[in-house]
């Protein structure tokens, strides 16, 4: 299997525009979350919050393009774009065959799919409904979209797992290139803001709900005092590529993707058990050829839900100990979804990058703080490996991990 | 509506869905090698016509054979008489 590491990243998020912002927000414990005006009118809906990106509209991407997208594959389009600018990819490489594209979302547009049945119910008609409308429903909308705006040639795939979606489809595009399938993808995960979506957390008892006056204030991970998920929108890209690759054209190895995995729990639909999420971090491991001492910090899944954070801190502290850092970045950006495993993980390259561990925003008092390392401020100090988690309603669990990148190795 | 306010209608309401400057509006134009419309935007071109001016676009031989901005001018005018009767 041929090795594979990360040269560009780029991010859309409740915190800004691109990496820099993103680190900024984190290290300076930002809060992307507000009240939300567009939930106020929705009957029986409890939660008033989200985590919204501004000023990101797309107005630089030809209509031709643009037509067919909905702000998750603009959101996309503009990460993918930063991260091929650091990468240096030019056009000649993107178009080749060797070059694909794995990103998904959770759904389709729920905002086209408005749209369609907005026309179509009343009068059981189709009349007036634009030609690009489908475009944007399809369940692989935002990698069609950035299959045509960057004019890619290669494999491309639109993993869907909802929460899960980022991590898996970095996993699965490190895998085409370990595999010698592809050189180099272009991959990651793009959500948009729906009340669809934070209805669906609140019917299932999962959103929070007691902070709506006070936004910055969730969620919590690991808090004792957490009461749910915050939804968000974003989108988190990279381009991962063989290391040969990335050697012979001189690329800046930002880290190596060294173990992934993608596990069932069939136990539940809703809520992973802490067996199944340390069966993922486990296989994760051996995927890499590492154990878990060698794990230096977990970026925590954890959204803040009673249940999913027990789960997740359990499994943690079962496999690791107290030894790695532990942290969730959900504090900072609320569940950005089908984006956050993707998100996530370029905030983790920036952090290892940096040398410093964001702490949990929000997260005060904890049962967990006995039993897991979990910083309250800032971290200083190199780490080389990490581990990233992910969990996906309808029990799809994803694990990756990365190291600092040593050419002797 | 007079013939010009009608023909400036079509060219507003073009310009607006498609993002075309108005300066390219041209009699001449033609649709795909001009102002770079494909076949997508035939399709909502149908959409925003039979909306503005509230008649019904059928694919006739008169409606296949539109190449040019002039050509829909012409095809929409005619079938704007036609509805009114004259």
């Amino acid at each position: 299997m041929r090795r594979v590491v990360v040269t560009g990243i780029g991010v859309v998020s409740p915190l800004g525009i691109g990496v820099a912002t993103l680190m900024e927000g984190l290290m300076s414990n930002r809060s992307g979350i507000s009240r939300l005006e567009a939930l106020e009118g929705v009957r029986g809906l409890r939660p008033r919050l989200g985590g919204v990106v501004k000023g990101c509209d797309g107005a630089h991407i030809p209509r031709k393009y643009r037509r067919s997208m909905t702000a998750m594959s603009i959101f996309a389009t503009v990460a993918a774009s930063e991260a091929l600018a650091q990468a240096d990819v030019d056009h000649d490489r993107l178009s080749h065959s060797r070059t694909g594209l794995c990103l998904g979302s959770t759904l389709g547009s729920a905002y086209a799919l408005q749209d369609f049945f907005g026309h179509y119910l009343p009068a059981t008609s189709i009349e007036g409904i634009r030609s690009t409308e489908f475009f944007k429903i399809m369940n692989h909308t935002c990698a069609a979209n950035l299959t045509q705006y960057f004019g890619i040639t290669g494999r491309v795939m639109a993993p869907s797992a909802a929460c899960s979606t980022g991590c898996q489809a970095v996993g699965l595009a490190a895998e085409c290139i370990a595999s010698g399938k592809q050189d180099l993808m272009l991959c990651g995960g793009a959500e948009e803001l729906h009340p669809l979506t934070v209805g669906t957390f609140d019917i299932i008892q999962a959103a929070s709900t007691a902070f709506n006056n006070d936004p910055e204030s969730t969620p919590r991970p690991f808090d004792d005092a957490r009461d749910g998920i915050v939804c968000a929108e974003g989108a988190g890209m990279l381009v991962l590529e063989s290391l040969d690759s990335a050697k012979a054209r001189g690329s800046q190895i930002l880290g190596e993707i060294v173990g992934f995995a993608s596990t069932a729990d069939p136990s539940n639909l809703a809520s992973p058990c802490p067996q199944s999420i340390a069966a993922c971090m486990h296989s994760a491991l051996d995927d890499a050829g590492l154990s878990p001492g060698d794990i230096d910090y977990v970026n925590a899944h954890a959204t803040g839900t009673v249940l999913g954070d027990a789960a997740e801190a359990e499994a943690i502290g079962e496999l690791f100990g107290a030894r790695p850092s532990v942290s969730s970045l959900k504090g900072h950006l609320g569940h950005t979804m089908a984006a956050s495993g993707a998100i996530e993980l370029v905030a983790c390259l920036e952090m290892m990058r940096l040398g410093v561990i964001v702490p949990t925003r929000n997260l005060a008092t904890s049962t967990y703080a006995c039993s897991l390392r979990m910083p309250l401020t800032l971290e200083r100090g190199l780490f080389n490996v990490f581990l990233k988690n992910s969990f996906g309603l309808g029990g799809i669990n994803t694990a990756i991990v990365l190291r600092r990148y040593d050419d002797r190795d | 509506m007079t013939e010009i306010e009608i023909v400036d209608r079509i060219n507003f309401v073009l310009a607006e869905e498609f993002e075309i400057d108005p300066d390219r509006m041209t009699p001449t134009a033609l649709f795909k090698d001009d102002l770079g419309l494909d076949s997508l935007d035939a399709v909502d071109m149908v959409v925003v016509l039979e909306q503005e001016f509230k008649f019904k676009i059928t694919k006739t031989e008169a409606y296949q054979a539109i190449r040019t901005l002039g050509d829909l001018h012409a095809f929409v005018l005619a079938r704007r008489a036609e509805a009114s009767g004259g």
